[in-house]
């Protein structure tokens, strides 16, 4: 047996019983001081074998009975803390991984707080600032594998890596700020760094180390949760360190590649957000993704397709795909499989709005990276897939998902047919298609410093060409030739803005001239003059129209463009809605009956719920009935014109005078005492009363009945979805009328019958259904009449408000439900504290 | 100067003359023969009437009639005399006395034109001068020595042009050493020419409309001329030394259609009458475009501007409106 090591375990025992039994302070300290030769670097008696033997086997007991022997009597044996610093210099030279073990150890065995628990926590403070964790992280990392060191490695990693949680179950509120994941995680990313420049060292110096301690640990913190805090630091040191060393750029690369697989998702994802720009990526990960499947499975399905992450994100990962050749296949194989869903006709329809906005986004964004030759060799998968994604997103009733289809479908075929004639929708630009178009447009090229600032490239590089167009608009024509003496400061020129088309000046005078104008003339100025004029021509002279309400209606309902008529399409609704308005009844009665009828256009039955609801509008607007009986003779200028009439008529309106007359009046008279002298609004009953059966019910009996051309129930979900809306905008109208009861139980049952429906226009319409029949139905009549179908629609409106994929369809189900507990609140106060 | 503000609002007219209860075709200023010599407006109307207003008084002073119930498309006053040329369509040129309050026709010319085109003078030595009016060809041009009303000559397009009625016409001469005098003519084909009238011959032409040339106007001291025709534009044309005509620019129009052209006489303002009720005011340098007068229910016919500046605009809903827009410095 060898002697030295014998030697040293006697002197370690004579220590420990030394330590433990006595009281004298001076003892103590000669025994401390003893053993404390082999902890030191400096030649001494112990030999560095002794050393390294009482490091191995003799060091954590001693720490232990250290430990145990922490006590306010025991520190003070020695005065002016000599003990105690004696004591702690133990645990601050040793080595490093059993001291932090014992520290754990000791305050995780320490009930409650005392002054042992305050101590240690203390001391451990005070390791941690000693930088003794890079210590502990470097030596892991340079020891070779011992057998049996793998629970030791594991313990090791779970107490560093959740040292806060562990000290909070202690310390609880008495834990010192840098316990505290905000204070930890970021020292611990700075212990960390030094660790590896430690290993960065040894390797310079041709030792041979292991990273395998450290991706560990960034791993398991990144398990945790706690990435941000710790990557905020690392990813930017790492960064600077890597910008031009290649021994730093392995070290990092080795580092990402012993993460363990069950950290790689949160260490990557982590990264990838914390990283500035694609080359920041590249030189952190290097090849990762072409050498770790799961990083691969990482970066190009989960990112692309699960996590929604932000644009400044997406651009740093697929710029990190196209970054080096050997990675572009990926970045291919993505756009391909991008596009696959985006072209899926369930993900069109099931998946939420933001998701598919994120495809979308990754999509243009891989276009934008991706060469014309690498576009070039896919192009026939690309196209299929584009087509079948073009018709699924036109078919969707939502505006916004039609915009996204549009703008993916226009960058593509321009990138795979740059030659061709370019394909273009007509969408009205908003933030929405602004945002995907900006991430086509050509960047300045990638260098170092732009990379930090991408999402900001476009922006910055738009306002200039915007200045210079601004700039270059006022200065009009140079006329410089002639140069004459005289300014032309004194010719201002007036307002030129009534230099219209001149119009001849054939507009009808009577309402049936107009009406035959409409259906004959073969003159297109004529007509469009009689189209002009139909509104007001209606306005003035009710009755003459309700002598020929239907078929005026039927001439304007079948209309067609002839002549590009500017405000076209406003001209007809406003001469149809002035029809029904005038002649409710019978006008509503054809109208309905066409909106079923076989040979129409989705566009004209969609115009014909139009007017419907604009005219149920009109008719229910308070106020309108007194306007409509001083109306009677057809007197100039045509008084009390409703709102929706607009400007047809004369622009200024005559009806001024009485207001002058009345104000003057009021000017000359004294009052004696002031009363109110506000007119109060006119009382009147809702005209829309009478006929609100008439619009409503022939409308909603037929939906389910398929015609050859029209099918609400099948393919034109469109409309079905408009007419929901419609629906529910006249039962919302037909408020404080005696046919709303009737209304709303036909309603709700057009909304059971319908409540799955897969499209969420539709399903948007019903929810605002309910919504206006809580809202119009007096509550009494609710609770007697509905009150069945009522709890029904409120279980499916918790169901939408918590599953749909829509958000608009979620928010109005949460309007519904808060409106039903309204209706609850008030009749059971006392149910509801 | 400050921000830029609001354009100013169309102009009103300064006043309207009613009362010539048919459609206004030829306007003319003139100053009032006896007294202070305050400012006058003619009319010549569709009914024949030739109506003589005070601008002061805002009435009708006097009515000559002399064209036997046809339309007077042409007024002029000559700068010597007191005398009043008017074109009718009764084939016949008058000339009227209108010194001392009388109103007598003292000289008449038979035209041999059926057409519209309006006649043009010449003052040259008083109290001779230079009449061009339509000839009896169809393409002719007929320049009379009056008052001795001998034919100088008849100015005819070579054969084979194809240029079709005259339309309008403009008799000036350089003011520089050799007065010579020169005729511009508005073709039917859309074409301006430039006649030599002594040589006879054409200087130069230029198709610069599709459409009749309805009305011309020429700036001599500047050699730059406009046009306006049935189509919607204008053209504006200038005249080299070698005295060929070149077109500088066109104008586009709102609507089509331009009855006459008129240059205010400082140079500095056009005035159009257009078909569309609507006269519209130009700066004449730059042609840009400064006033868009929209007061008349029916087509503007003629135009015509004072010495001082006010602008006459005559139309075929029977009214004359009256315009005082950026007055003469």
């Amino acid at each position: 047996m060898d002697p030295a090591p014998c030697s040293v375990r006697l002197a370690v025992r004579d220590a420990i019983r030394t330590l433990s039994s006595s009281e004298d302070g001076a003892c103590i300290s000669a025994t401390l001081g003893s053993l404390k030769g082999y902890l030191g670097d400096a030649e001494g008696p112990p030999l560095p074998s002794e050393k390294a033997e009482f490091a191995r086997l003799h060091f954590s007991p001693l720490l232990r009975c250290l430990v145990g022997r922490l006590s306010p009597d025991w520190l003070e044996l020695l005065p002016a803390g000599q003990l105690e610093e004696l004591w702690a210099s133990f645990f601050l030279e040793g080595p490093a991984d059993q001291a932090f073990l014992v520290l754990m150890e000791a305050i995780e065995g320490t009930a409650g707080p005392s002054y042992r628990l305050r101590k240690l926590a203390q001391l451990l403070e005070r390791f941690l600032r000693a930088g003794r964790v890079a210590v502990l992280a470097a030596a892991r990392c340079q020891q070779q594998t011992q057998p049996g060191s793998a629970l030791l490695q594991e313990t090791l990693l779970r107490k560093v890596a959740c040292l806060p949680d562990l000290l909070s179950n202690r310390l609880q509120h008495e834990s010192p700020a840098l316990f505290l994941p905000q204070g930890y995680f970021p020292l611990l990313a700075e212990e960390l760094v030094r660790a590896l420049h430690t290993v960065a060292d040894a390797l310079r110096g041709g030792t041979d180390c292991s990273l395998a301690f450290a991706s560990q640990l960034l791993g398991k913190v990144c398990i945790h949760g706690r990435r941000k805090q710790l990557l905020d630091v690392l990813v930017p040191r790492l960064a600077a360190l890597t910008q031009d060393d290649g021994l730093w750029q392995r070290v990092c690369w080795h580092l990402m590649e012993r993460v363990p697989d069950r950290a790689m998702e949160a260490v990557l994802m982590g990264l990838i957000e914390a990283a500035p720009g694609p080359e920041v990526l590249s030189r952190l990960l290097g090849s990762l993704v072409l050498k770790s499947k799961k990083a691969q499975y990482v970066m190009t399905r989960k990112a692309l397709f699960q996590h929604q992450c932000t644009t400044a994100v997406l651009q740093s990962l697929l710029g990190y795909l196209a970054a080096d050749s050997r990675r572009r296949p990926l970045l291919v194989q993505a756009l391909k499989e991008l596009l696959e869903t985006w072209g899926s006709r369930s993900a069109v329809r099931h998946t939420p709005l933001s998701q598919q906005l994120h495809v979308a986004k990754a999509i243009l964004v891989c276009l934008a990276r991706l060469g014309e030759a690498e576009l070039q060799d896919i192009r026939e998968e690309l196209l299929a897939s584009m087509m079948a994604g073009i018709h699924n997103h036109l078919d969707s009733s939502l505006p916004s998902v039609r915009h996204l289809g549009m703008v993916v479908a226009e960058v593509l075929s321009a990138r795979l047919h740059p030659e061709g004639p370019p394909l273009k929708f007509q969408y009205e630009e908003d933030e929405l298609t602004r945002e995907l178009l900006a991430l086509v447009a050509p960047r300045p090229a990638d260098g170092g410093p732009s990379a930090s600032g991408l999402p900001t490239a476009p922006a910055t590089t738009g306002t200039p060409a915007d200045d210079g167009r601004d700039v270059g608009m006022p200065q009009g024509p140079p006329d410089g030739a002639d140069s004459e003496l005289d300014s032309d400061d004194e010719f201002v020129p007036y307002d030129m803005s009534g230099d219209q088309q001149l119009r001849s000046s054939k507009a009808p005078v009577y309402i049936r001239d107009c009406l035959e104008a409409l259906l004959t003339s073969e003159d297109w100025e004529r007509w469009e003059a009689a189209l002009r004029a139909v509104q007001g021509l209606i306005y003035r002279s009710p009755a003459a129209t309700r002598e020929v309400s239907v078929e005026l209606a039927q001439a304007l309902l079948h209309m067609e463009e002839k002549t590009c008529v500017a405000g076209f399409e406003g001209l007809r609704r406003a001469g149809l809605v002035a029809i029904t308005v005038t002649d409710p009844a019978r006008v509503a009665e054809y109208l309905t009956a066409q909106f079923y009828a076989l040979n129409y256009s989705l566009r004209q039955r969609m115009d014909i719920l139009d007017v419907l609801t604009l005219a149920a509008h009109e008719l229910s607007r308070p106020g309108r009935g007194s306007a409509a009986s001083r109306r009677g003779a057809p007197g100039p200028g045509g008084r009390g014109e409703p709102a929706l009439s607009g400007s047809q008529l004369s622009g200024v309106a005559p009806a001024g005078w009485r207001a002058v007359v009345e104000e003057r009046i009021r000017n000359k008279t004294r009052r004696f005492s002031k009363g109110s002298s506000r007119l109060d609004p006119v009382c009147s009953p809702n005209e829309f009363n009478a006929v609100a059966g008439c619009f409503f019910f022939p409308l909603i009996q037929r939906f389910d009945r398929p015609l050859v051309t029209f099918d609400l129930l099948g393919d034109d979900h469109l409309v079905l979805g408009r007419l929901a809306h419609t629906l529910g905008a006249l039962m919302y109208l037909a408020v404080n009328t005696t046919a709303a009861l009737p209304m709303g139980r036909a309603l709700l049952e057009f909304v059971w019958a319908l409540r799955f429906h897969t499209d969420a226009y539709v399903r948007q319409g019903l929810l605002s259904a309910i919504a206006s029949i809580l809202l119009s139905i007096p509550k009494g009549q609710l609770l007697g009449g509905l009150a069945e179908e009522l709890l029904e629609a409120r279980a499916w409106l918790a169901g939408v408000a918590e599953e749909d994929p829509d958000g608009d369809c979620r928010a109005l189900a949460v309007r519904a439900l808060l409106l039903t507990e309204k209706l609850r609140d008030s009749f059971l106060p006392s149910l509801c504290p | 100067m400050a921000a830029p503000t609001l354009p100013r609002p169309q102009p009103d007219p300064q006043f309207v003359l009613r009362g010539t209860q048919s459609a206004v075709h030829a306007l003319h200023f003139c100053r009032e023969a006896q007294g202070q010599g305050c400012q006058l407006l003619l009319s010549g109307s569709l009914s024949g009437l030739v109506h003589v207003w005070s601008l002061q008084t805002r009435r009708a002073l006097a009515t000559l009639d002399g064209h036997e119930g046809q339309c007077v498309t042409w007024l002029q006053t000559l700068p010597h005399g007191h005398q009043l040329l008017s074109q009718g369509r009764d084939q016949r040129l008058c000339l009227w006395d209108l010194a001392e309050g009388r109103n007598a026709i003292v000289d008449s010319v038979h035209l041999k034109s059926v057409g519209f085109c309006r006649s043009t003078v010449l003052a040259r030595a008083p109290p001779r001068w230079m009449l061009a009016m339509p000839g009896g060809g169809n393409d002719e041009v007929e320049i009379l020595e009056m008052p001795s009303k001998t034919s100088v000559c008849t100015l005819k397009p070579e054969a084979g042009a194809k240029l079709g009625m005259p339309m309008c016409l403009e008799l000036w001469q350089q003011a520089d050493s050799s007065p010579r005098p020169r005729l511009l003519t508005g073709y039917e084909d859309g074409s301006v020419a430039l006649w030599d009238v002594s040589e006879r011959k054409v200087y130069s032409r230029i198709a610069c409309h599709t459409e009749p040339v309805m009305g011309l106007d020429f700036d001599s001291q500047k050699s730059r001329g406009v046009s306006g025709s049935a189509e919607k534009a204008l053209a504006v044309w200038s005249l080299d030394e070698q005295q060929a005509l070149k077109v500088c620019r066109t104008h586009e129009l709102t609507n089509p259609g331009i009855a006459d052209v008129v240059i205010r006489p400082d140079r500095k303002l056009l005035a159009t009458a257009g078909w569309d009720h609507r006269v519209r005011i130009f700066h004449w340098r730059t042609m840009k475009p400064l006033a868009v007068l929209d007061f008349h229910t029916s087509a503007v016919n003629c135009v015509a501007f004072a010495s001082d500046g006010l602008l006459a605009a005559g139309s075929g809903d029977r009214r004359i409106s009256v315009w005082s827009l950026y007055q003469c410095t």
